[in-house]
């Protein structure tokens, strides 16, 4: 029987098309999914978000130069001309949590990257090859991992000195320990399913066990890790700067911009509440987020 | 017919820190072509460790595994994987564990054909997939689904064409039906029976379920701490048993007659240590038969009746 094939008709069936087109459902798309459904996972992303936005225009929002000084405006009350109001030297200290902003958000990528590479690297092989080279690896780690991480970060710049680079090596050499613990857990999880005995049993290589079965099986804990350690090293990274060990003084940075602020506190604690309140919304943001990735990759685990 | 499969003596032990675990303790027995041998027993009796050894999935402390005539057991894992990883196959126990999660069902179908034919172009991998998956009764429409959007009978179809696609002549099916409903289980039973007699598989098909066994077995061997304790023809099994281990498993079959009063056979004692055994029955501990003998002297298995071998000082007592 011939098919007719009125424009109508084809209306319809290219309706029909579009309807039956079935909706993917990867396992990405549904942690997706539980992610959207799940509110403080949301607020955590959106205050991340803007966190983004503000350290990419920071320029743009900050209504003054984070470093000029004003002497006509010294250590003034927030107002609607200074926001959080200004330092013992006149500087507006909105504009320099604006532009602390960058620096906390880019220092802390940096140091998590870096961690990420070496104690990940390193957990991930141990996790992966098992036995004498998972026992050498993992008890220097423990070495590390007795020194307290603010310690060794502080050891670790009084011997490079101050800077950024010296300040990320610090951050990260620090958190090697905790990074390699937590790659080599998510590897071993993978490595014991039945679907690696099952890959291995129709014949696949290593190479592609590791690259096509293992890691796409845990990167999904590995990001939750990289996304919770987002926060730890900007908590690192201030609490350095705080008690003097992190970033030279004129750099916006939250946890400088907490020390200058430490003299005043009796008489002008808004020097060091707006600062705080910084650093503290930016790492209950990454917490947030990091724990609704956590469920939404990983619904069984709650 | 010819034997595909000999296993001659195999040991499987692991060393775990109290001492030696003796996982699959000299075990001997032979496959013919085309046929399925049942391997049945408790949960820790090493069933699921023979099946992996013989695979090479663990590698045996000792014994030879002879495939037509050559021995896998002991050559080259790189050999072995070259030779004969495609001539052997295994369908795992938990469907759900055992597919790849990331992997959408054409992509888990083609792996094992794309691993092993390198030189093939993608669209014959993805045609001979298909192929497959028709051959294992799973529609097109569902090619670009997961498996966890599935129900366990059509995963375990996917572990099924996984396993058929490399043309295997021996499959060693590990519980294949012990994850599904009952329903799904006789579906997956028949494909795996229909599948044999188109393609002449020999099937090595452990379970501890008895009546799964009866339905698909032509020969069955019990096991019981690693040893291989009784060994005969599956008709054979149900009239005579002889073994009091396998006495014990057979009576506890539930009868779905609520009239039928049963007498059961209900084992008491300790469970044998499998970590360095003394050399005695290990079975000992829970017969109510034992004797001074049986904690003395280790049974060997021996032909009773032709073609029913069983492990037990007194065997000759319990024949009908």
């Amino acid at each position: 029987m011939a098919k007719m094939h009125t424009p109508a008709m084809e209306k319809i069936e290219r309706k029909n098309a579009k309807r039956r087109k079935p909706k993917r459902s990867t396992p990405a798309t549904e942690a997706w999914k539980r992610f959207k459904r799940n509110p403080t996972a949301l607020i955590g992303l959106i205050v991340v978000a803007l966190l983004l936005l503000i350290a990419i225009f920071a320029p743009l929002i900050a209504p003054y130069d984070y470093q000029v000084q004003d002497f006509m405006a010294m250590s003034q009350k927030p107002s609607s001309a200074h926001l959080f109001g200004t330092d013992q030297l006149g500087r507006d200290i909105f504009s320099r949590c604006i532009y602390g902003a960058r620096y906390s958000l880019v220092i802390a990528l940096f140091c998590t990257i870096a961690a990420f590479f070496s104690g990940g690297l390193l957990g991930i092989i141990a996790g992966y090859f098992g036995g004498k080279v998972d026992t050498i690896i993992m008890r220097i780690m423990d070495i590390f991992q007795a020194i307290p991480m603010i310690m060794m970060a502080m050891c670790i710049v009084a011997v490079l000195g101050n800077g950024i680079p010296q300040l990320v090596a610090a951050i990260m050499f620090a958190s090697m320990p905790t990074m390699a613990r937590n790659n080599r857990a998510a590897i071993l999880r993978v490595r014991g399913c039945d679907y690696i005995e099952s890959s291995e049993a129709i014949g696949v290589g290593q190479v592609r066990m590791i690259v096509k079965h293992m890691i796409p099986n845990a990167v999904g804990v590995m990001v939750i890790y990289f996304v919770g350690f987002l926060a730890v090293s900007i908590m690192m990274m201030s609490s350095m700067s705080y008690i003097g060990v992190g970033l030279a003084a004129p750099t916006p940075e939250w946890g400088l911009i907490l020390n200058d602020g430490k003299a005043y506190m009796t008489q002008s604690p808004y020097m060091m509440l707006f600062p705080a309140l910084c650093i503290m919304v930016t790492c209950f943001a990454f917490n947030l987020m990091g724990d609704g990735l956590r469920d939404a990759f990983d619904p069984k685990m709650k | 017919m010819a034997n595909l499969i000999e296993v001659k003596n195999l040991k499987k032990y692991f060393s775990t820190p109290r001492g030696m675990l003796h996982a699959v303790d000299n075990v001997t027995f032979n496959i013919e072509k085309g046929k399925t041998i049942g391997i049945v027993g408790e949960s820790g009796c090493g069933k699921s460790t023979l099946g992996k050894t013989l695979m090479r999935l663990h590698n045996p402390t000792s014994g030879e595994v002879l495939y037509n005539g050559a021995d896998i057991a002991s050559m080259d894992i790189k050999e072995f994987k070259k030779k004969y990883r495609s001539n052997i196959q295994m369908i795992f126990q938990d469907p759900y564990a055992s597919l790849d999660p990331r992997m959408s069902v054409l992509q888990l179908v083609e792996e094992p054909i794309k691993v092993n034919n390198k030189g093939m172009s993608k669209a014959e991998v993805t045609a001979k997939a298909r192929e497959m998956m028709e051959l294992v009764g799973l529609a097109k429409r569902l090619e670009m689904t997961y498996p966890h959007e599935l129900d366990g009978g059509r995963r375990q179809r996917i572990g099924v064409a996984r396993a058929l696609s490399l043309n295997p002549e021996f499959i060693v099916c590990d519980e294949p039906v012990s994850a599904l409903d009952v329903s799904i289980q006789a579906q997956i039973l028949n494909l795996l029976q229909d599948l044999q007699r188109d393609r002449g598989l020999t099937y090595m098909f452990i379970t501890h379920d008895m009546s799964v066994v009866k339905h698909i077995s032509d020969d069955i061997a019990v096991m019981y701490l690693g040893q291989m304790i009784e060994k005969c023809p599956a008709k054979e099994i149900f009239k005579n048993t002889i073994h009091p281990y396998s006495q014990a498993l057979l009576s506890a079959i539930p009868i779905p007659n609520i009239h039928l009063k049963k007498e059961r056979m209900v084992l008491k004692g300790e469970l044998t240590s499998p970590i360095d055994p003394k050399p005695c029955c290990r079975f000992a501990a829970r017969c109510p038969y034992a004797t001074e003998k049986c904690l003395a002297d280790e049974p060997v298995l021996r032909e009773i009746k032709p073609g029913h071998s069983v492990a037990c000082h007194f065997a000759e007592n319990f024949v009908k």
